[in-house]
C-alpha cells in the first residue's frame, strides 16, 4: 500500500542531510536581471547582417492560391527575399503529424509556406525578407496573390456531413480521429440507477496570448555549415531534431538557443510552418533572418486550443454513490493536426481523464476529432484536463443536485480513497499515490464551508446571489515514453543534468529543461546547492542550449520539477560521490571516511573540516600530477533520468471558488478561490503557490472571458488584444493555496508537476459556482465561456 | 525618402539627438536606437503595458506615443529608474512575492506600480487591483504583484524601505 499516512515518514524526510533549500520559498536569484530590464528575450538580440523576415498570410479560411505578383514587392527599398511555398518546398520537406498509437489518426502533409491553397486565415504563403522590419512591413503591403475562394468548413458539428466539402480529398473525410472506449455494462449501470443527469458542455476555442508573442532567429553560416537557431521556445532539442528532419541535416549542424522566454503555456511547444520558413530563408540567403510574429499574427497563428462540445451524463445510485460516466466529445482541430505533437492529444486526453477522481466501475467515451478551416489547435496548458474536469465535475453536482446531497459531501463518499492506491481508474489510466480525502478535508477547513453556505443562505434571502462550486481533479505530470515516444515522435521524456565543480569551487548545472518563467532554474539551484553541499550562491544554472546541455525534453506535460530535477539529483549526488573521491586521493584517506559539508570535505568522524571545494578545483584541474596514477578526478559527471513505473504520475487536488451573479445584468463577480494542490514534494512553496494561481486565472480566463470568435466565412473576428479579452487584476479574486504532500516513489526527490492543475480545476469549480449561484433559478449554464449574456439568456431575461 | 525629424530629448539622464522617421514609436526608438531592451512590445497597441515608459514624470504607451512627440522630453526606463534607485523597493518586494514569472510584463508593470506608490499611498488591495488593470500579466495569477506593491505601501506608510534580497548562504 502506497497510502500517504504510510507515506508520512518519507514526506518529512529531507533529501539531503543538510537540507537548507529544498522545501524553502527561496526567491528566484536568476529573475532579478527581468525586473532590471536587462533579460535577453529574442527581439532584443541583434546579430551582423540580421535581416527580418515578415509573412503574408491568407486572408481567407479556404482559398486556391492563384498567380503570386512579388514584382513591385522585390523592388520596393531593403527588399532582400520574396519566396513563395515552391522555392520553400526545395529545401524544406512537408509533413503530416500523426502519432502511432493514435489508431488510425491521419492528416495531410502540410508545407512551410502554402502551396496551391491556403487552410486557414493566417497560413504563411509568401515570405518578404528586408534589411529592417519597417522595410518588410512596406514591401509586404506590394505582394499581389491572385486567389479563388473555396468552401469552409466551419461549425464542427457539420464537419462530417456528406454534404460538407472535403478539406483535404485524399484523406476521403474530414475525420482526423476517433475513439471508443467502453469498459462494458455502462447501458446496464445507467438503466438500474437511481439517478441519472446529463447535460450538453460547451468549450470555446481559446488560445495562450503569450504576452512575447512567437519568435525565432535562424543563422546559417555557410563556412561551417552549421545553423543556429534562437528560437522563443519550450523543448530546443526537439526543435533541433525537427530541423534537422526537415531540412536534411544532422544534430551536429543544428544549434537551438532559448534564452529568455516571455510566457509559453504550451504555445511554444510545437513547431509552427513560420518556423521552418524562417530557417529555410536563413538557409537560402546565408545570413540571420528574425521573425517576431505581430499581435494579430499570433492570434491567427499561434496555436488554439479547446473547441469541444461534449454531451455527458452520470449514473448513481440512491445512497449517492457514483456508477458510471458517459461522455460523447466532439472537437474541431482547424484544417491540419499541428506538428509533431499532433492535435488529437487533448481529445484523447478528455477521454481518459473523465471520471478520473471517483471510484465509478462503468465509463463509455465517445470521441470525434474533426478537420475545419480554422487556425490548428493543439496542446495549450491543461491539454484537455479543464474539459475532462469541468464535464465530470458538472455532472458530478448535477448528480448532487438530484440527490439532494451536498456536493462536497458527495464528493467525499465518491473519491477513490486515499488508502487504495496504487490502482486504475475507470478509463484504465494508473493512479500511482493521490490524496483526494485530504485534499477534501483540507479545503472545506480552509474556505470554512458551513459559514460559507450559511452567509450564501443569508444573502439569498436579501435578494444576492452567490453561489459556491467545487472541481476535484486529476493531472498527469512526470511522463514516461508512452506519451510521444511509443508513438514514433521523437520527443524525449527523459532528461538529462551536467553537474561540474568549476576550478574555484563553485558548481554549475547544465540541463535540458530550460526556464519559462516557472522559476525552473531557481529549483534546480535549490536542488543543487542541497545535494553537492554548497550556498546557492555558488550554483549556476545553464539551460536553453543544444550545444552544451545534456539531451532532453523541455519543459511539457508539467515535467520540469518531477523529471528535470531528478535528472538535477542523480548528477549532484554523482559529483558529491566523485568530489568525496578526490578528496580521499589528495587526503589519501578512505572516501567513506569523509563527508561534504557546506562547501568543505570534512573527517566524518570528527567532523574537522579537511578540504575546502576551492582546493578540490585547485588540484583536480591543475595539479593532476599530484593524484594516484590511473586516477581521474572527473568533476563533471552527468546523470539521465526517466519516470518509467507508471505512464505518468497522476497528482490531484480540490480547487473552489466563490462568486456572485448579478441576475439583472449576468455579472459575475469572482469573490474568492481556494486550490488544495498535491504535486508530491514542494520544493518551493512561494513558487508553486503562484504558478497554480497562474494557471487558475488562466483556466478562470477560458470559463468567463476568453473566446476566439470566428464568422460564419471562418474569419477570426477579435485578434487583438483589446477584442479578445484575457483576466485583468481587478476581476481576479485572491486565491488561497495550500498543499498536501505525497510524494511519488518514482524517484527519489518525490516531486510531482504542478504547472497545469490550476488551469484543470478553475473552469469547473467557477463553472458550478455560478450554476450554484443561479440555482434559486432553476437554471444552469455549461457554455464557457460563461458570459454575461449566456446567463441572461439562461435566466430567459433576453 | 527620407522624411527624418531631428529631436532631442533626456533618456535616463543622458541627452540624445537622433534623426528619425516621424512614424517610429518611442519605444521603437528606445529599443532600436538606443538599445534600452528593457520596455517590451507585446501588442503594439496600447492594451497590455509591457511598453510602458515615462515621459516628463508620466507613465505612457511606448507603442501609441511617437519618437517626434517625445522631442524636449525627459524619457525614463526601467534601465534608468533601476540605476537611480527609483524602483528599488518595488524590485525588492517583487522578488520576495515572486511578483514576476516570465519577466516580460514586469518593467511595465514596476513602472505602473511605482505611479501607484507615488500618488496613492493609502491605496487598498483593491485599488492596487484596479490601478495595475492597464498591465497584462500572463504568468502570475496577480495575486503575487498586488502583494508585493502592498508590502511596499505598507513599508512605506511606516517609513521603512523594503530589506534586499540576499541569498541565503
Amino acid at each position: 500500500m502506497n497510502k500517504p499516512s504510510d507515506l508520512k515518514g518519507l514526506v518529512l524526510d529531507p533529501v539531503t542531510n543538510d537540507q537548507r533549500y529544498i522545501g524553502v520559498s527561496e526567491p528566484r536569484h536568476s529573475a532579478r536581471r527581468l525586473l532590471e530590464g536587462q533579460g535577453t528575450y529574442i527581439d532584443d538580440i541583434k546579430l551582423p547582417r540580421m535581416a527580418h523576415v515578415v509573412y503574408w498570410r491568407s486572408p481567407l479560411a479556404h482559398m486556391k492560391i492563384g498567380k503570386i505578383h512579388i514584382e513591385h514587392a522585390r523592388k520596393m527599398p531593403g527588399v532582400l527575399a520574396v519566396v513563395d511555398g515552391v522555392q520553400m518546398a526545395k529545401i524544406c520537406k512537408p509533413w503530416v503529424a500523426t502519432l502511432g498509437h493514435l489508431v488510425g489518426m491521419k492528416s495531410a502533409p502540410q508545407y512551410a509556406l502554402a502551396i496551391d491553397r491556403a487552410c486557414w486565415q493566417g497560413e504563411p504563403v509568401v515570405a518578404v525578407v528586408a534589411e529592417t522590419r519597417a522595410q518588410a512591413e512596406d514591401a509586404l503591403q506590394h505582394i499581389d496573390v491572385e486567389w479563388e475562394e473555396l468552401p469552409a468548413v466551419v461549425s464542427m458539428e457539420t464537419a462530417l456531413d456528406p454534404a460538407t466539402p472535403l478539406i483535404h480529398p485524399e484523406l476521403g473525410d474530414n475525420l482526423c480521429f476517433s475513439r471508443t472506449l467502453d469498459v462494458g455494462q455502462v447501458d446496464e449501470a445507467f438503466a438500474n440507477a437511481d439517478v441519472v443527469a446529463e447535460a450538453t458542455f460547451g468549450f470555446g476555442r481559446h488560445t495562450g496570448v503569450t504576452l512575447e508573442p512567437r519568435c525565432q532567429i535562424a543563422d546559417y553560416n555557410p563556412g561551417d555549415k552549421r545553423l543556429t537557431v534562437y528560437h522563443s521556445q519550450q523543448a530546443p532539442h526537439m526543435m533541433q531534431d525537427l530541423y534537422c528532419r526537415q531540412f536534411d541535416l544532422s544534430e551536429s549542424d543544428v544549434h537551438v538557443l532559448c534564452k529568455d522566454v516571455g510566457g509559453s503555456f504550451g504555445i511554444k511547444v510545437h513547431a509552427y510552418p513560420d518556423d521552418f520558413a524562417t530557417v529555410g530563408l536563413a538557409i537560402m540567403l546565408e545570413r540571420p533572418v528574425k521573425f517576431v510574429a505581430d499581435r494579430l499574427e499570433s492570434f491567427t497563428s499561434d496555436i488554439h486550443a479547446r473547441e469541444h462540445r461534449i454531451k455527458g451524463r452520470i449514473a448513481a445510485n440512491k445512497a449517492g454513490d457514483i456508477l458510471g460516466f458517459e461522455i460523447d466529445d466532439l472537437t474541431a482541430i482547424g484544417p491540419y493536426s499541428m506538428f509533431p505533437r499532433t492535435s488529437a492529444i487533448e481529445g484523447n486526453q478528455v477521454v481518459n481523464l473523465v471520471g478520473g477522481p471517483y471510484k465509478h466501475q462503468h465509463y463509455r467515451a465517445n470521441l470525434n476529432v474533426v478537420f475545419q478551416n480554422k487556425t490548428p489547435t493543439c496542446q495549450y496548458r491543461g491539454v484537455g484536463h479543464p474539459i475532462a474536469c469541468a464535464v465530470t465535475e458538472g455532472l458530478v453536482d448535477l448528480a448532487a443536485q438530484k440527490l439532494k446531497m451536498d456536493p462536497l459531501e458527495f464528493r467525499k463518499r465518491n473519491v477513490i480513497p486515499d488508502d487504495a492506491y496504487p490502482c486504475s481508474g475507470a478509463s484504465g489510466i494508473k493512479l500511482e499515490v493521490l490524496s483526494h480525502e485530504q485534499c477534501l478535508r483540507k479545503i472545506e477547513k480552509m474556505m470554512d464551508y458551513p459559514t460559507l453556505r450559511k452567509e450564501q443562505a443569508e444573502l439569498r434571502k436579501k435578494g444576492i446571489y452567490r453561489g459556491i462550486g467545487f472541481a476535484t481533479l486529476i493531472e498527469l505530470t512526470n511522463p514516461s515514453p508512452a506519451f510521444y515516444g511509443v508513438g514514433g515522435a521523437r520527443i524525449a521524456s527523459q532528461d538529462g543534468a551536467s553537474a561540474r565543480l568549476d576550478p574555484s569551487g563553485v558548481v554549475s548545472i547544465l540541463i535540458g529543461v530550460g526556464e519559462q518563467g516557472q522559476g525552473t532554474e531557481g529549483i534546480f539551484a535549490q536542488i543543487a546547492a542541497d545535494v553537492v553541499g554548497i550556498s546557492i550562491k555558488e550554483v549556476r544554472i545553464v539551460t536553453g542550449d543544444t550545444d552544451v546541455t545534456p539531451y532532453g525534453g523541455g519543459t511539457w506535460a508539467s515535467r520540469g520539477a518531477g523529471v528535470g530535477g531528478e535528472a538535477v539529483l542523480l548528477a549532484c549526488q554523482a559529483l558529491q560521490v566523485n568530489i568525496l573521491k578526490l578528496a580521499g586521493a589528495i587526503l589519501k584517506r578512505d572516501p567513506v571516511d569523509l563527508v561534504v559539508h557546506r562547501s568543505h570535505v570534512l573527517d566524518k568522524a570528527t567532523g574537522e573540516q579537511l578540504l575546502p571545494f576551492s582546493e578540490i578545483g585547485r588540484i583536480g584541474y591543475f595539479r593532476t600530477d599530484t593524484l594516484p596514477a590511473g586516477f581521474s578526478a572527473d568533476l563533471m559527471v552527468t546523470r539521465h533520468y526517466t519516470q518509467k513505473d507508471y505512464p505518468f504520475i497522476f497528482t490531484n487536488g480540490v480547487q473552489a471558488s466563490y462568486v456572485e451573479v448579478d441576475p439583472d445584468t449576468g455579472f459575475v463577480k469572482l469573490l474568492k478561490h481556494w486550490a488544495v494542490e498535491d504535486c508530491g514534494r514542494v520544493l518551493n512553496p512561494m513558487l508553486v503557490d503562484e504558478q497554480v494561481r497562474g494557471a487558475i486565472v488562466q483556466g478562470i480566463g477560458g470559463a468567463l472571458f476568453e473566446e476566439c470568435l470566428y464568422d460564419d466565412s471562418g474569419l477570426l473576428r477579435n485578434g487583438s488584444m483589446a477584442d479578445y479579452l484575457v483576466p485583468m487584476a481587478n476581476e481576479m479574486p485572491d486565491i488561497e493555496v495550500a498543499h498536501v504532500e505525497t510524494p511519488t516513489q518514482s524517484s527519489k526527490l518525490g516531486a510531482k508537476g504542478a504547472g497545469e492543475a490550476g488551469t484543470a480545476g478553475a473552469p469547473g469549480a467557477v463553472m458550478n459556482a455560478i450554476n450554484d449561484a443561479l440555482a434559486p433559478f432553476d437554471v444552469t449554464v455549461f457554455d464557457q465561456p460563461i458570459t454575461g449574456e449566456k446567463i441572461l439568456r439562461a435566466l430567459g431575461k433576453i | 525618402m527620407s522624411l527624418k525629424k531631428k529631436i532631442t530629448l533626456t533618456v535616463n539622464g543622458v541627452e540624445v539627438t537622433a534623426e528619425v522617421e516621424p512614424r517610429m514609436h518611442l519605444v521603437d526608438f528606445l529599443r532600436e536606437e538606443l538599445h534600452l531592451k528593457g520596455p517590451h512590445l507585446g501588442c503594439e497597441q496600447g492594451a497590455c503595458g509591457a511598453c510602458t515608459v515615462k515621459v516628463d514624470g508620466q507613465i505612457i504607451r511606448g507603442c501609441l506615443y511617437l519618437a517626434v512627440q517625445a522631442n524636449g522630453s525627459v524619457v525614463e526606463t526601467v534601465e534608468g529608474l533601476t540605476k537611480s534607485g527609483a524602483l528599488a523597493d518595488l524590485q525588492e518586494s517583487f522578488m520576495r512575492h515572486n511578483a514576476m514569472q516570465c519577466g516580460f510584463c514586469s518593467s511595465g508593470m514596476l513602472l505602473a506600480a511605482s505611479e501607484l506608490v507615488e500618488q496613492q499611498p493609502k491605496a487598498s488591495r483593491e485599488e492596487v487591483r484596479e490601478w495595475i488593470s492597464g498591465n497584462y500579466c500572463r504568468c502570475t495569477g496577480y495575486h503575487a504583484i498586488v502583494d508585493a506593491i502592498v508590502a511596499v505601501l505598507d513599508a512605506r506608510a511606516k517609513g521603512q524601505k523594503i530589506k534586499p534580497v540576499v541569498a541565503n548562504a
